[in-house]
């Protein structure tokens, strides 16, 4: 007769929501890896290649090598964002989220599976990415620990805020909203084509009150040991965004907010 | 202990409508139990509240004595809901579907690809098992919902509406299995429109209406207090107006179907008196089927036409 709950059976339950994402990730593979990929390799050629040998150098290294820690979380944080927003919005949409909500699983593994998800994906894009800049410029990681903690944490960051954004939104274009007038300009002013120092005087203050900026920074001083910010501050932002969203998650899954009726 | 113990439940929605105006209702363990009611008597609400998909305004849902607001996870893991739309993933596929439905529930994935099999072949989609459920028919469709609710072999199955829209033959395979379930053992809870259904099948019986239980009785006491039976008798040759016989409703459905309405207490002699002076031949006779349509038509017209009187 019928299951209890316990720990095994949450474990259990937590790694087949993350199976079902990776396969959903995979089986529309054409939509969900190789996109980023080619749209890298076009801003390697264009602004790595083309222009950026009239740029010359930039923060102290050739301009391709310093767009490439950039690119890459540019395509962490559009991924993460957009795996959970449709991954989540779909299955709100289509109401086989009724799945999980009447399954014994609490709201934490809930979000937990969904995360992991979009995490996961958005580590696969990087690494693309990675192996694609690896044709354009000859790279060698810095910091490992910072590079791989900076990827995790901001990629969680931004699957948090697409799960607030999915559960919110009522129709598709609801999804879209926030990434086309919120995310892709923070994140193109947020130092993934050019060093903070170059703003003058008052812009350069107005970037540093961007989040993104810390992020892609932080990442940059992983993979090449510079930063336009310090690092302390720089994790103390990423782990703080996590946070909180992390707890605004939480209570709209408690409370059922656009799930439960 | 109960499978079901629900007590002062309400629930008025955000717009003000009030669609439980505080229910009772238990339902035995091992019991199939019918909760019938028209459009908007507030069915799928009280299913929604009991598999925590609604939040309850007031009152308390137990299900095996487990409190489904303040021990959710335990609750649930108890209930298995076949809801009144299709609500899985259409692109993927039957087996994973269902291999995916157990994992949410802690079931070991070795034991639920067994499960799945065991699951799509009695109810044959095994197949289909393996192709995108978009592809299959509604009454497929139906049936997968019902194999993705035991995979986790719930001690309470809750079944909204199951055979709605499936041919008759599609529908007496799905009764034969949920016969099955409950025999084996599992708590049976269904809605449906199809009232033959409900007396073929439950034992017991709650009919809601406006949010009130207006009857909660075994099937067997509840056709009982009907007083009035009718039965149709097929004629040997048209007639143009039905014969008329003191203490009888009789109605002419067509030109060779007559429809005789009389209290239990009445002998049909002279009904048959009646057709034989009038030369009427009787070519053959039966109970009209749908008893329990006919008790609660009228048990859920009372109501309104009491709360009508009130508005007046």
């Amino acid at each position: 007769m019928s299951v209890d709950v316990s720990a095994t059976s949450y474990w259990i339950g937590y790694k087949t929501i993350v199976i079902k994402e990776l396969n959903r990730i995979l089986r529309i593979w054409p939509q969900t890896l190789i996109p980023p990929a080619i749209t890298m390799t076009l801003y390697f050629v264009i602004f790595g290649q083309l222009i950026g040998r009239r740029i010359g150098e930039m923060g102290g290294m050739p301009y391709m090598d310093f767009i490439v820690p950039g690119l890459i979380m540019l395509s962490v944080i559009t991924n993460s964002y957009g795996n959970i927003t449709s991954s989540f919005f779909g299955a709100k949409f289509g109401r086989h989220i009724e799945e999980l909500l009447i399954s014994p699983l609490p709201p934490i593994l809930i979000l937990a599976g969904y995360v992991s998800g979009a995490l996961f994906r958005a580590l696969m894009v990087g690494a693309l990415v990675l192996v694609v800049a690896a044709f354009f410029s000859d790279l060698s990681i810095q910091h490992w620990g910072i590079t791989i903690a900076v990827v995790v944490l901001t990629s969680i960051v931004f699957a948090l805020g697409g799960f607030i954004n999915a559960t919110f939104a009522q129709k598709f274009d609801d999804i879209s909203i926030i990434p086309t007038f919120v995310l892709q300009p923070m994140t193109y002013l947020g130092g993934v084509f050019f060093s903070v120092e170059l703003l003058p005087g008052v812009w350069e203050n107005i970037a540093l009150a961007n989040p993104i900026l810390y992020m892609v920074n932080a990442f940059r001083y992983g993979m090449l040991g510079v930063s336009d910010v310090p690092l302390a501050p720089a994790f103390a932002i990423i782990i703080g965004f996590g946070l909180v969203l992390g707890a605004i998650c939480l209570t709209l899954l408690k409370r059922g907010t656009g799930l439960r009726t | 202990m109960h499978a079901l113990d629900v007590s002062n439940l309400k629930k008025t929605y955000k717009n003000g409508v009030e669609a439980l105006k505080g229910i009772d209702l238990k339902v035995e363990e091992g019991d199939f139990f019918a909760l019938l009611g028209p459009n908007g008597a507030g069915k799928s609400t009280l299913i929604g509240i009991v598999s925590s998909l609604v939040n309850a305004t007031g009152g308390e849902t137990k299900v095996f004595g487990i409190s489904v607001q303040k021990d959710r996870s335990r609750a649930m893991a108890q209930i298995g809901l076949v809801p009144q739309e299709i609500n899985f993933n259409q692109f993927e596929k039957p087996f994973e579907i269902c291999v995916n439905q157990a994992g949410y529930y802690g079931v070991p994935r070795s034991i639920a690809k067994e499960r799945a099999e065991r699951y799509l072949k009695q109810l044959q989609l095994w197949d289909k098992a393996f192709r995108p459920s978009r592809q299959m028919s509604g009454g497929m469709k139906r049936r997968l919902l019902i194999a993705r609710a035991m995979m986790h072999e719930p001690k309470l199955l809750i079944l909204d509406e199951p055979t709605a829209g499936v041919d008759i033959e599609i529908r007496r395979s799905m009764w034969e299995f949920i016969e099955g379930i409950n025999v084996a053992g599992t708590t049976v809870i269904l809605t449906t429109h199809y009232l033959e259904e409900a007396e073929n099948l439950c034992r017991n019986i709650a009919i809601i209406d406006h949010g009130r239980i207006v009857e909660n009785t075994t099937v067997k006491k509840l056709l009982g207090k009907l007083d009035i039976e009718t039965f149709v008798l097929d004629l040997g040759a048209p007639i143009d107006e039905a014969p008329r016989v003191e203490g009888m409703e009789i109605v002419l459905r067509d030109p060779t179907t007559l429809l005789a309405s009389l209290p239990k207490s009445r002998s049909l002699n002279a009904l048959f008196t009646t057709l034989e002076a009038r030369d009427i031949q009787v070519k053959s006779m039966r109970n009209k089927v749908n008893r329990l349509e006919e008790l609660f038509l009228r048990l859920v017209e009372k109501p309104q036409a009491a709360e009508e009187g009130e508005a007046a």
